[in-house]
């Protein structure tokens, strides 16, 4: 799905640099004048990455812990994996894009954004950096899988790594159309704690969507969160809710491939600095 | 190469700019010299496609730079006040994620970033982690980053902020040389004196327009002769200070100006009018002090106020 995606957005460069481009006789291809920067992008968030490793212990540890106590508290080590799995690739989500926030104002972004390099691999390249990033980090939280119980095959297994992919690429496209509008990471700082980390809670993370009570029940079911929960739960065999793998399936990649173009859209417009 | 016709720009009700012209011919070194909150910064964001002017237009190497940002920013190296830098990387992986930016790569931008690191001095530091270099270092590598393309038209904002005098000198011999060698047209902003004093031609900005336009020399000859300094005694209040230019005018027949208690003259044969005045008004005068025009004199002369 998300190759798909992808292919779709370098269609859309070759037509928009084919219009611009006509002033320089250089011999540089559409193509690789949208997917070197894509390139180096991703390759620059993964350095960056490797270069402050104890990042990691950062992201994954808090939802380690929760998931250890409220696990082994209810008994039930299975039913909150996926949950603090996700929990896992949110954090680091929103650890990358918050970075933007200064980043625009004051670094590397701002560089970024007055080289000919479109918008859209700009874009691209850092979503796919930052999910990369959450990516690995959820493999690392994947890997105490066998302690909630759970033992798929080889091909489940490949399954599973392909979902948790899918879930971090919606989730960082989630953290960027967030935080490209911010002025400030306080402002992000409210909006995680009002929308992003309740989202998580009413995803199926902590109760499952069938014994849910009033009108949660309904936020659940138009959660789109609730759908890469249920993905995961369902591939790791953990449990079988309501909406089956397939319309989980569906729904997350149509949630990122939404978030994926809104993210366009705003890092399109016009005016780059909002205030003086 | 650079054109800003009748260039205005409003920030909600403030008005940041207003009516800028002037025009950059190739291989200049211009200046915008003003105070802080003058209008450079917004000038400067228009120039480099941060953002579209609300009023009038601007062009650079001969594209709209509200029509046509890609075009502009194809032509355009820019060097930040603020640091453009990823500092966790070395100076290597930043230049080569510009040159990536601009789509070169390969050999082709190996043999270029090599270029540049010489000609900036940095190629022993290629492998180091650009947290690690001190600041007179980081700013080269920003100006590496801001030529790595070979840029036909250079913005930088503020470049010597934060930088010795040394470092100063050093960055503006690469500035001349890469004019006269390279033929790059720059246009800089600064609210150092010295610095305005090297450019080939100056706009002067206030409040948000230009109060006066050409080269340093043009400007300075603008002042007649000499500027004489004069501090009032027992300056609490300033009322003193407008008391001596009162009594100046009326004695002299000249119009000093008071800015910060001090009162300028500008005046030809300034030694002879020093004497005379400390003469007229014993007492009444502090301290004296004469020198040739300053471009802080101009800015005086032209608004009232002082650069600094």
């Amino acid at each position: 799905m998300s190759n798909s995606s992808r292919t779709s957005y370098s269609a859309d460069s070759r037509g928009h640099s084919a219009g611009t481009s006509s002033g320089r006789p250089a011999a540089r291809s559409a193509v690789s004048g949208f997917w070197l920067p894509v390139a180096t992008l991703w390759q620059r968030e993964l350095v960056r990455f490797w270069r402050q490793k104890s990042r990691v212990l950062g992201v994954v540890a808090s939802p380690l812990v929760f998931w250890l106590l409220i696990g082994s508290g209810s008994g039930d080590l299975g039913r909150f994996f996926a949950g603090a799995l996700v929990l896992t690739v949110l954090f680091s989500a929103i650890f990358s894009t918050i970075s933007i926030i200064e980043d625009r104002r004051e670094g590397f972004l701002l560089s970024m954004l007055v080289s000919p390099a479109s918008r859209t691999s700009l874009v691209l390249g850092k979503i796919l950096g930052a999910a990369t990033l959450a990516w690995i980090q959820g493999l690392i939280f994947l890997a105490f899988a066998p302690l909630a119980g759970v033992s798929i095959g080889i091909a489940d297994v490949l399954a599973v790594i392909g979902a948790v992919f899918l879930v971090s690429f919606t989730l960082t496209g989630l953290g960027f159309v967030i935080a490209w509008r911010m002025a400030s990471t306080s402002g992000f700082h409210a909006i995680m704690n009002l929308l992003l980390v309740p989202m998580w809670m009413v995803s199926g993370s902590l109760f499952p969507m069938a014994t849910a009570h009033g009108w949660i029940k309904v936020v659940m079911w138009v959660n789109p969160l609730t759908y890469s929960i249920c993905l995961l739960n369902g591939l790791l065999k953990l449990s079988s809710g309501a909406p089956g793998i397939g319309v989980s399936l569906l729904v997350t990649a149509c949630f990122g491939l939404v978030l994926l173009l809104a993210s366009g859209v705003v890092a399109n417009q016009k005016s780059l600095v909002s205030n003086a | 190469m650079i054109l800003a016709e009748n260039l205005s720009h409003r920030y909600g009700s403030r008005l940041a700019l207003s009516n800028v012209n002037f025009e950059v011919k190739a291989g200049e070194i211009f200046g915008l010299l003003g105070p802080n909150g003058g209008g450079k910064s917004t000038l400067f964001r228009i120039l480099s496609t941060m953002m579209a002017p609300t009023g009038g237009r601007a062009e650079v190497a001969g594209h709209d730079v509200a029509r046509d940002p890609a075009a502009v920013r194809r032509s355009i190296g820019v060097v930040f006040q603020t640091q453009s830098l990823d500092k966790a990387l070395t100076v290597a992986e930043n230049l080569r994620a510009q040159g990536h930016l601009h789509g070169l790569s390969g050999p082709q931008l190996g043999d270029r970033m090599q270029q540049v690191m010489e000609r900036l001095g940095l190629a022993d530091r290629r492998n180091d982690i650009v947290e690690t270099l001190s600041g007179g270092l980081k700013r080269r590598v920003e100006i590496a980053k801001g030529l790595l393309h070979r840029p036909v038209v250079l913005l930088m904002d503020e470049a010597s902020t934060g930088l010795d005098p040394g470092a100063r000198r050093e960055l503006w011999q690469y500035v001349d040389e890469l004019r006269s060698r390279e033929g790059v047209t720059i246009l800089l902003t600064t609210h150092i004196l010295d610095e305005a004093d090297r450019c080939d031609r100056l706009a002067l900005l206030h409040e948000g327009r230009v109060v006066v336009e050409g080269t340093p020399a043009h400007l300075r000859s603008g002042i007649g002769g000499d500027v004489v300094v004069l501090q009032a005694a027992n300056t609490e209040a300033g009322a003193d200070a407008a008391e001596l230019a009162r009594r100046i005018e009326i004695r002299f027949g000249l119009k000093p100006s008071v800015v910060d208690g001090v009162l300028r003259v500008e005046i030809a044969n300034g030694h002879r009018f020093i004497t005379e005045v400390v003469e007229a008004f014993p007492g009444a005068i502090d301290s004296v002090g004469l020198h040739k025009p300053t471009l802080e004199d101009v800015f005086v002369h032209e608004t009232g106020a002082l650069i600094e």
